[in-house]
């Protein structure tokens, strides 16, 4: 049982880690966007594999309950995103916004980001999480900039500063909890591994937990996009390359929220320590309801739909933050969820802004009419994002808000007014996008609707009918995060 | 019998201090002079400047008040008597249970304060200008110097200078960043109190420039002869302390007989020489500063002297 | 031997508070850019020492990165950078200097109560060292927030950034330190490059190299 998985976990992580090197160092870009999709097929094959073996925790890769199922999810909506960035990316060149070297360093870097994103979710040490977090904020940033307009130069920029900011902050929570392992568990790797100590949490300083925490939750928050500290997430979503947001928003806030998560499962195991739920209660409602209001306001469709995974994200952090296990289950749901429905949005609207020419919702109307598959995606995405049943994200929604309103109905009453501010929002500037006269730039789309509709079938597909064994599995999980 | 000698003992410092100023003044003034290239004034020229005052006449304004009189005499008591208390050569002199660190810093700001009051009296402008930035740089340097004395007062144990002389001999004072800062600090303030170059120019004829010299202006005859003793005294109180302070290796303990008096007198007398010597180095190289900034570079010394608290503060409850 | 070792020790992480305030002090490019070399100088030595304190070799190697790295390489490059790109020499602050002179004070006196209690059952040497990067860490934070200049900001993160290491040596034992210090070291080259493209456009009214060849093309 040991070889086996040493082998697929490995391979999760060199299969993309060679691909990047390839991808840089070739030369043909017709033949690279399919390599790109063939890698992140690679991984996503073998990280299915993980539900077959398993490796032992090492001092360096774990593969737990916790983060197999993210593990595939990753893979899997890297891979539908690298089919939609293949027919993206040649549109962009077809245009002139994008020249071949860059491409070469756009593909090279989506590659280092899977593996980023796979090694911090596959990583048993916390300090290996921290290298590995640190550098998906890297290539994220160097592929926001990748424009070099103005815009992009300095949404890169805000990014950079706000995340490397976070980062730090997150390191020195995480020496604090090294600090605090040590003492008990003594010096060495064994004091910086999750399973080590998540074991042994309870024998911890509680003092020094709970500054941790504090630091952990700005640093690792900041990622998240949680409100006040988002700053940088509408810049960055708006000026990358539109598979760059379906990546930001579908996988790498996720990925920081999951190091959120280990974390804070290390703190509950320390019954003195700080309830770590009233804190991420706290920055989630805020979150949700800043975000759902800044909804009204927005004019260009990619921010509008980043202030929307802000909102979302803080919808998961208050549902881990007021914990048990149905809030917990539902928060996991809701992130699968997201990640899917968020990309399948972000995948028609790169193609929409593409066919349009532009990304101000003021010119962009009557999309039902003028390209019927796109506004129908768009109608379905947005339907699924904003809670509407027979979505999954109703589901999840539905569970968070029952379970809020048995233990605290006050914030689940703010909670739901912030989902349906949200939901006004979306769906008012829906119907200017999809209905009505078509305006604007009328280029056929020559776009891959695949990965699209795969996703939004999926996220239907759950919310109508979940299998047992998902269920169980995210029961089980759900327990673990107390 | 003892009691006695102790008594003539203490008169010979105060009298000591009340003769070394004036050399002290003019050996800053030659050293300065010989690092310019000039060969300057003979090292016993201050004497004569105050002898010459002495013998002339008085000339007052005609709304001078009894304040613009007696703040000359106030300003030299209270001068002599703070530099009367730090030890030169000696610790532990019969005076020296009052030779309180924050007993100096009250005495000086009574001096600063009848100064200030002298400059204000007649009602010309110069005066004005001289007294406002005075007490602009004293709200600065006072904090700082207080700050100073705490930390010093931290490590020492106690605020009296003897006590802090014998600490900082003993083998207990270790490495201290602290007490790094604590020099530097006391330097910065020692010459923004004494209106030396970077804050002041003590040879300046500029009246805009004035700071010191602004508030003395109106002054003439026997009592500018006491101002211009008791700024002597002020500089050399200020080098003492740091002498006494960060190098007290050589000072004699009360008592000891005159043996090790004279060896802690030589030792003073040297170890003033130095200081005297790197202040007109300090001087000469360093241009003086604009009067705006003279805020930024004391705020630096309160910072130091705060950080400086701090970090003891650290370093003993650890 | 042990109150040398702590006198040393505590002498190192003091002066670096004291070299974080004389960062917040300077007013012009160049002097900011000698004040932070200091600042890795120190940095560098505090390391090294805690490397000889606990006889832990691979800490040494940690130094010597900062000292090189940090110390010389980047002064350097951004010294070139902003002799080349003509960039403003004057920082502006967005409060005046006393004001963020006091907060800093309040901000060390903060993480110092902070730090020292929660540290109880640490050695001596880690606690003060803890508290006083803390303290380097919220002083860079404060640099960050009180200045207007990109150059600045950036020397900001890079003095936060020493405090971390400070951080993480104090931390006895601590494994992958130096693949911290050498992760962080990149993202730190990387924003330095970027100050570079990022200014490139201020000159330039694109950043498209081809357009510029195109020009030059042109004109031959």
């Amino acid at each position: 049982m040991n070889e086996p998985g040493a082998l697929v976990a490995s391979a999760i992580l060199i299969i993309p880690a060679s691909a990047a090197v390839v991808l840089a160092l070739l030369p043909d870009d017709r033949a690279t966007a399919r390599l790109n999709a063939l890698g992140t097929l690679l991984t996503f094959l073998a990280s299915t594999a993980l539900f077959v073996v398993r490796p032992e925790p090492g001092p360096f890769l774990i593969v737990d309950d916790v983060n197999v199922v993210f593990i595939v999810l990753t893979a899997f909506v890297g891979f539908t995103t690298s089919v939609f960035s293949a027919s993206y990316i040649a549109h962009e060149l077809d245009k002139g916004r994008l020249t071949p070297v860059y491409l070469r360093f756009y593909h090279g870097m989506y590659q280092m980001l899977m593996f980023a994103m796979n090694l911090a979710l596959l990583a048993n040490n916390v300090g290996l999480m921290w290298v590995a977090v640190e550098l998906a904020t890297l290539t994220t940033v160097l592929m926001v900039g990748i424009y070099r307009t103005p815009e992009a130069l300095e949404a890169a920029w805000k990014y950079f500063i706000l995340g490397s900011v976070g980062i730090a902050l997150a390191l020195f929570g995480t020496i604090l909890v090294y600090l605090a392992a040590r003492s008990v568990v003594g010096e060495g790797l064994d004091a910086m591994a999750w399973n080590v100590l998540v074991q042994r949490a309870g024998a911890f300083d509680p003092a020094l937990l709970n500054l941790a925490f504090v630091f952990l939750l700005l640093g690792y928050g900041t990622k998240v996009g949680l409100a006040p500290l988002h700053a940088w997430l509408p810049d960055a979503h708006a000026e990358g390359p539109t598979p760059i947001s379906a990546v930001l928003s579908g996988l790498l806030l996720n990925v920081a929220l999951f190091a959120v998560l280990r974390f804070k499962m290390v703190m509950s195991a320390n019954a003195r320590a700080l309830a770590p739920g009233p804190l991420m209660v706290t920055l989630g409602l805020i979150s949700v309801l800043f975000a759902a209001f800044m909804l009204y306001r927005r004019h260009d469709i990619k921010r509008m739909f980043a202030y929307s995974s802000i909102e979302h994200m803080g919808i998961i952090t208050f549902a881990f933050g007021m914990g048990g296990p149905l809030a917990n289950f539902a928060g996991l749901l809701h992130m699968t969820f997201h990640s899917l429905t968020k990309s399948a949005i972000f995948f028609s609207v790169g193609h929409i802004a593409q066919v349009k020419g532009t990304q101000r919702m003021a010119d962009i109307r009557g999309l039902t009419v003028s390209h019927p598959v796109l506004g129908w995606g768009l109608v379905l995405g947005v339907i699924a994002i904003v809670g509407l049943p027979p979505m999954g994200i109703f589901m999840s929604e539905f569970l968070i808000i029952t379970s809020t309103f048995a233990r605290q109905p006050l914030l689940a009453i703010a909670l739901a007014l912030g989902l349906l501010v949200a939901l006004g929002a979306l769906l008012q500037r829906l119907n200017g996008l999809a209905f009505g006269d078509p305006y604007g730039k009328d280029a056929p789309a020559q776009a891959s609707f695949v990965p699209m509709f795969a996703h939004l079938a999926l996220v239907l597909a759950a919310g109508i009918y979940l299998p047992p064994a998902l269920v169980s599995w995210f029961q089980h999980v759900a327990s673990l995060l107390r | 019998m003892a009691l006695i000698q102790d008594a003539l003992v203490q008169l010979a410092q105060m009298l000591l201090v009340l003769l070394l100023a004036p050399l002290l003044t003019g050996y800053v003034r030659k050293v300065k002079a010989h690092l310019l290239r000039r060969r300057g004034p003979p090292l016993v020229q201050p004497y004569r400047d105050l002898l010459r005052l002495l013998r002339k006449e008085v000339v007052l304004a005609e709304n001078a008040s009894w304040v613009f009189r007696v703040a000359p005499y106030v300003i030299f008591a209270t001068s002599l008597v703070a530099a009367g208390l730090v030890p030169t050569f000696a610790t532990g002199l019969v005076i020296s249970s009052a030779a309180d660190l924050i007993a100096i810093v009250a005495l000086l700001g009574s001096a600063r304060f009848a100064l200030a009051l002298a400059g204000l009296d007649i009602g010309t402008s110069f005066g004005g200008i001289g007294s406002s930035r005075e007490m602009m740089i004293a709200s600065l340097a006072e904090p700082a110097m207080l700050m100073i004395v705490f930390t010093l007062s931290l490590l020492a144990g106690s605020t009296q200078l003897s006590s802090v002389a014998a600490f900082m001999q003993s083998p207990e004072v270790g490495l201290r960043v602290s007490l790094a800062m604590c020099l530097v600090a006391l330097i910065m303030v020692a010459l923004a109190e004494n209106a030396r170059i970077p804050v002041d120019n003590p040879a300046t004829h500029l009246e805009l420039t004035m700071v010191h010299e602004a508030m003395i202006l109106e002054y003439s005859g026997r009592h500018l002869a006491v101002i211009e003793a008791a700024a002597s005294l002020k500089l050399l109180l200020y080098l003492s302390l740091v002498v006494c302070v960060f190098v007290p290796w050589g000072v004699a303990t009360a008592g000891q007989g005159f043996a090790a008096y004279a060896i802690g007198l030589v030792g003073y007398i040297v170890k003033l020489a130095v200081a005297g010597f790197l202040l007109a180095v300090l001087e000469t190289v360093t241009a003086k500063m604009r009067v705006f900034r003279v805020s930024d570079f004391l705020g630096a010394a309160l910072m130091l002297g705060l950080l400086a608290a701090l970090l003891l503060f650290v370093s003993r409850s650890v | 031997m042990g109150r040398l070792v702590f006198d040393v020790a505590h002498l190192f992480a003091g002066g670096l508070v004291l070299v974080s305030f004389m960062l917040l002090y300077q007013d012009r490019m160049f002097g900011l850019l000698n004040t932070f070399a200091l600042h890795a100088l120190v940095v560098s030595l505090s390391v090294a020492w805690q490397a000889y304190v606990q006889s832990a070799p691979h800490l040494y190697i940690t130094a010597v990165i900062a000292l090189v790295v940090k110390a010389i390489i980047i002064p350097v490059a951004l010294h070139r950078i902003i002799v080349r790109l003509g960039i403003h020499r004057t920082i502006e602050a967005v409060v005046g200097i006393g004001q963020t002179m006091l907060a800093g004070i309040g901000l060390v006196a903060l993480s110092i109560l902070v730090m020292l209690p929660i540290t109880a059952q640490a050695g001596t040497l880690a606690r003060e060292d803890l508290a006083f990067s803390l303290s380097v860490i919220l002083l860079g934070l404060l640099m960050m927030i009180s200045r207007r200049n990109a150059v600045s900001q950036v020397i900001g993160f890079m003095s936060i950034e020493n405090g971390l290491i400070l951080a993480a040596t104090a931390a006895k034992g601590m494994p992958l330190v130096v693949e911290i210090s050498v992760a962080f070291s990149i993202l730190v080259a990387l924003i330095v490059i970027g100050i570079f493209l990022f200014r490139i456009r201020e000159r330039f009214d694109t950043v498209d190299v081809h357009a510029l060849e195109r020009f030059r093309g042109e004109r031959a």
